[in-house]
């Protein structure tokens, strides 16, 4: 945690996708995509409507399997890999249409993002008894430590069906982080929401980046949002890839305008 | 069974718990030594962290000052310094008041929520040159200030979320100047001991910033001696023992927290527990249930209007429930307490109210357990007073300034009254001046202002009474009645007695209204600004679909102000029936097109109105209220959070009230 600031400068290629293919029926969803992560990075994609991120953002945590090309993910590379799998290697991820359990309270919810890190067994932890009530004490402590994080104490045992949408963005988010990811995938974050929840979400994003290193993959609509947090962005269009670099490099990109504002053809 | 290191007086002193240290303990750091000898184990001070309570025991609390207050001196703090403080109420700065007191030093408590710029008329004022603050939020206000005023050289932080990449020279983790202060300890083991023998009880032990309702603020300067003279009368009145909890929710830097939260708990050696954020204040309360609570009017008004929210949004069977039990208790509930005569049929209703409907209540209020309430700072509504009173909440007034450490008048148990607040506290003088204004002598009386000596001289009277500014009279039972500021108490043209501060908290009691502004004084009638409540006014709207695109709409809307009349009306009807305030019915009123705001000046920190500052701001609405229009045109210029500004525009409309009988039947006569 306190690192100095100069080791959260961004390091090698983490995941590296090469000539990424992927068709649903007849639909390219995907065309020979290449791009890569860099570590301690916030990578944005962008592109229109149907542009294929979401896509992309599914094949690397292993929902979709790609028809051709590979995946190289810490060294790695592989073309299929199952959405645990992904999870269990540090990939979370958080969904455009949120997806909590809208009954459960908010401490619960994130508490399952703790799943893949609990090792006692189904009886002991019915009976809350030695190694499980140990490991349900570390991961209350951790979720608690997320849940002061994003500042939702006083809603933490409220339900997430009643909640306003931009707080249960946030405890999705916080979901995701109790699984401690390498990799944070997070689709639209700041979909729907008002101005001051978009200030407050990229404060969050940031300081998830700066204060736990994490690499984040973000796919984002507001483009002053995507320009003022990340590193790099990749730009696609009908699947494939027509832009990559730097914020300034991407809008200068006459590819990018075209896709963007439309061209006489 | 007598233990090491403890004197006769102190075993006496352990046995009757309630002495609150006296003749053994005459500074705070002392006082904090003292418990910590007496009852090292026992709980002094919670917070909620990470979700769990985390307690400190008296013995704790002295290392942890002891540490502070050694890594202070090794930064070259020294006695007759000033250190600020800046933050929520969080057990590490409670310690930060002894460790500078420890040190003979001043703590000096700013608001949390002032903006850099009027942070830096009290650093300047004060000289500070140390602040501990809570986080990144204090310290980037800081930080804005230091070109302005680089005399800072210290700025500990106690959270260091956000902060890891500030290079600044002048910030310190507070972890860090602790673990300077335990080595510094290693070093010189009696450094700590022999500077707290030095602290007298005539020293300064605090400096709190009057909110300034009018002008600058000033720094008011207490003695240890005058502080704990204060708390201890408190003490003795109410019987406070190691055993009572308090909720410390309110801001460090009023003199209200200040004495419940410290000064009295480290007299009668009880335990303050911080909340966790500011937002989970009821939650946190409904956990601890407090054995003694303390509130401005403000804050019993905000949780009875979150209250009457949720009892509009339950069943209709609770609904009906809830109201015609209310009734029983209005009718009786406070009599009960009092132990005063009441019929058997209505012991009994109440006896099942309180079982269905009082004990619930008091539970989700976080109340179960409350032994004495007090509420000052401001006139209660005595709607809302008997509310909480009828309900077997023993809420009582209390009447006091900064100046005089709150310690004047209080109502006894059993003996308190609606319109009064109560009696003269032991030790205390009170003399009515000839123009009404109420004088004081109280051994809780402030040593002066600082570096305003002409301001103490106008203050303190030559034979030492503290003109406090209020108007007021004893009654027939020797009770201090207040009717308003002095300075505000005014006359209607015609001569009768016009009081706005008494109007206006008529008008607050109800949800739906958030702020009230009377005006009238030299004028024929009075005519009043009202700011709705948005939670309570929203909620309404919501219920009878009606669509708003956000305040200046809902204001404006035609069905909020049949509703706001109907509250208004009500009150002319109340005010009717008192043959002296029979003129201070309402005549014409608007809804203003925006909350007044302390960011605007309009309200002080402690959100009284400045009544002459909005009167000058908003004068075209004045003048239409008194004259004949129906509406009025007005341009408004208004600060956002972020510090733009911009214009509101709005037309506010005008309403004419229906005044009753006594006060018509006057106007003939």
């Amino acid at each position: 945690m306190n690192a100095n600031p100069a080791d959260r400068r961004i390091g090698d290629v983490i995941l590296k996708m090469e000539n990424i293919s992927l068709t649903f029926g007849g639909v390219k969803a995907l065309n020979e995509i290449s791009f890569d992560v860099c570590e301690h990075e916030i990578r944005a994609i962008i592109g229109p409507n149907g542009a294929g991120k979401s896509s992309l953002l599914n094949v690397i945590n292993g929902v979709y399997h790609p028809n051709e090309g590979t995946i190289t993910y810490k060294g790695n590379t592989r073309r299929q890999m199952r959405p645990h799998e992904a999870a269990s290697q540090g990939i979370a991820r958080t969904f455009q249409n949120i997806a909590l359990f809208k009954g459960m309270t908010v401490l619960d919810n994130i508490m399952t993002g703790r799943t893949l890190k609990m090792h006692a067994g189904f009886l002991s932890q019915c009976l809350y008894y030695g190694s499980a009530r140990r490991e349900e004490l570390e991961h209350r402590e951790k979720v608690e430590q997320i849940i002061d994080f994003l500042q939702i104490e006083s809603i933490r045992k409220t339900p997430v069906g009643r909640l306003a949408y931009g707080l249960q963005k946030r405890v999705e988010l916080g979901r995701a982080l109790a699984a401690e990811p390498e990799l944070l995938l997070l689709d639209e974050p700041m979909a729907g929401m008002n101005v001051e929840e978009k200030q407050d979400m990229s404060r969050f994003i940031l300081d998830v980046n700066d204060e736990f290193g994490t690499t984040i993959v973000l796919i984002e609509h507001d483009m002053g949002v995507v320009m003022d947090l990340s590193d790099r962005v990749v730009v696609l269009d009908y699947g494939r890839n027509i832009g990559d670099g730097t914020p300034d490099e991407v809008r200068g990109n006459q590819a990018v305008i075209d896709a963007y504002l439309g061209v006489a053809h | 069974m007598s233990r090491p290191g403890i004197t006769k007086r102190e075993e006496r002193a352990l046995k009757h718990p309630d002495t609150g240290g006296r003749g053994v303990a005459d500074t705070f750091p002392a006082l904090l030594l003292h418990h910590a000898r007496l009852r090292g184990e026992w709980t002094a001070i919670r917070e909620k962290d990470l979700g769990i309570w985390q307690s400190w025991s008296w013995s704790q609390v002295a290392e942890e000052v002891r540490a502070l207050a050694c890594g202070l001196a090794a930064q070259g703090f020294k006695r007759g310094m000033n250190l600020a403080i800046i933050g929520d109420n969080r057990p590490r700065l409670y310690w930060s008041f002894a460790a500078a007191q420890s040190l003979g030093g001043v703590p000096v408590p700013l608001y949390q929520d002032s903006v850099a710029q009027e942070m830096l008329y009290v650093l300047e004022n004060a000289e500070i040159e140390y602040a501990i603050v809570e986080d990144q939020e204090q310290v980037d206000k800081l930080l804005e200030i230091l070109p302005q005023y680089p005399k800072l050289k210290h700025i500990y932080y106690d959270d260091p979320r956000g902060l890891r990449n500030y290079r600044q020279p002048q910030l310190m983790a507070y972890d860090r100047l602790r673990e300077i202060g335990l080595e510094h300890h290693r070093q010189h083991p009696d450094l700590f001991h022999g500077a707290v023998a030095q602290v007298r009880p005539e020293d300064v032990c605090v400096m709190l910033y009057t909110s300034g309702t009018t002008g600058k603020p000033k720094g008011v300067c207490h003695t240890h001696a005058g502080f704990i003279a204060a708390a201890r009368g408190d003490m003795e009145f109410d019987g406070f023992t190691p055993d009572d909890e308090v909720l410390s929710y309110l801001p460090m830097a009023w003199v209200g927290d200040h004495l419940f939260s410290y000064g009295q708990a480290m007299v009668a050696g009880f335990t303050v527990n911080c909340p966790e954020s500011s937002e989970t204040v009821m939650t946190d309360m409904r956990e601890i249930g407090p054995t003694y609570y303390f509130g401005p009017p403000r804050v019993f008004e905000n949780l009875l209007t979150t209250v009457m929210i949720r009892i509009d949004d339950a069943s209709r069977v609770k609904r009906h429930l809830f109201h015609s039990f209310m009734k029983v208790a209005r009718r009786c509930g406070a009599e009960i307490m009092d132990g005063k005569p009441v019929s058997l049929s209505d012991r009994l209703l109440y006896w099942l109210g309180d079982l269905l409907i009082y004990g619930p209540l008091r539970n989700v209020l976080g109340m179960s357990r409350i032994r004495v309430a007090y509420t000052g700072g401001a006139a209660i509504g005595p709607d809302l007073y008997r509310f909480y009173r009828s309900i077997g909440i023993n809420l009582k007034q209390l009447y006091g300034q900064t100046e005089t450490s709150v310690y004047v008048c209080k109502q006894a148990t059993g003996a308190a009254k609606l319109d009064s607040v109560g009696r003269p506290l032991p030790g205390v003088e009170i003399k009515i001046a000839g123009n009404g204004e109420v004088l004081v002598k109280t051994p809780g009386m402030l040593k002066e202002y600082y570096k305003r000596p002409d301001a103490t001289a106008e203050s303190i009277s030559p034979d030492g009474y503290f003109l406090t500014g209020d108007a007021g009279f004893l009654d027939a039972d020797g009770d201090l009645k207040i009717i308003d500021r002095a300075r505000d108490v005014g006359k209607l043209a015609d001569g009768s007695l016009f009081a706005p501060q008494f109007v206006e908290n008529k008008l607050k009691f109800f949800p739906c209204i958030k702020e009230a502004v009377c005006f009238g004084d030299q004028r024929e009638m009075v005519c009043a600004f009202i700011n709705i409540d948005m939670q309570a006014v929203g909620n309404w709207a919501e219920k009878r679909n009606l669509p708003y695109s956000g305040y200046i709409d809902l204001a404006g809307r035609p069905e909020v102000y049949d509703l706001i009349q109907k509250c208004v009306e009500q009150i002319n009807a109340d005010l009717a029936k008192e043959p002296h305030l029979a003129g201070s019915q309402i005549r014409r009123f608007l809804v203003l097109h925006k909350e007044l705001d302390p960011d605007e000046d309009e309200l002080t920190r402690t959100r009284k109105v400045r009544r002459s500052f909005v009167a000058q701001k908003y004068a075209v609405l004045v003048d239409a209220l008194f004259g004949s229009k129906a509406s009025q045109f007005i341009r408004t210029q208004v600060r956002f959070e972020d510090g733009r500004t911009g214009n509101i525009e709005a037309d506010v409309k005008i309403r004419d009230a229906a005044t009753y009988s006594a006060a018509a039947l006057r106007i003939n006569a």
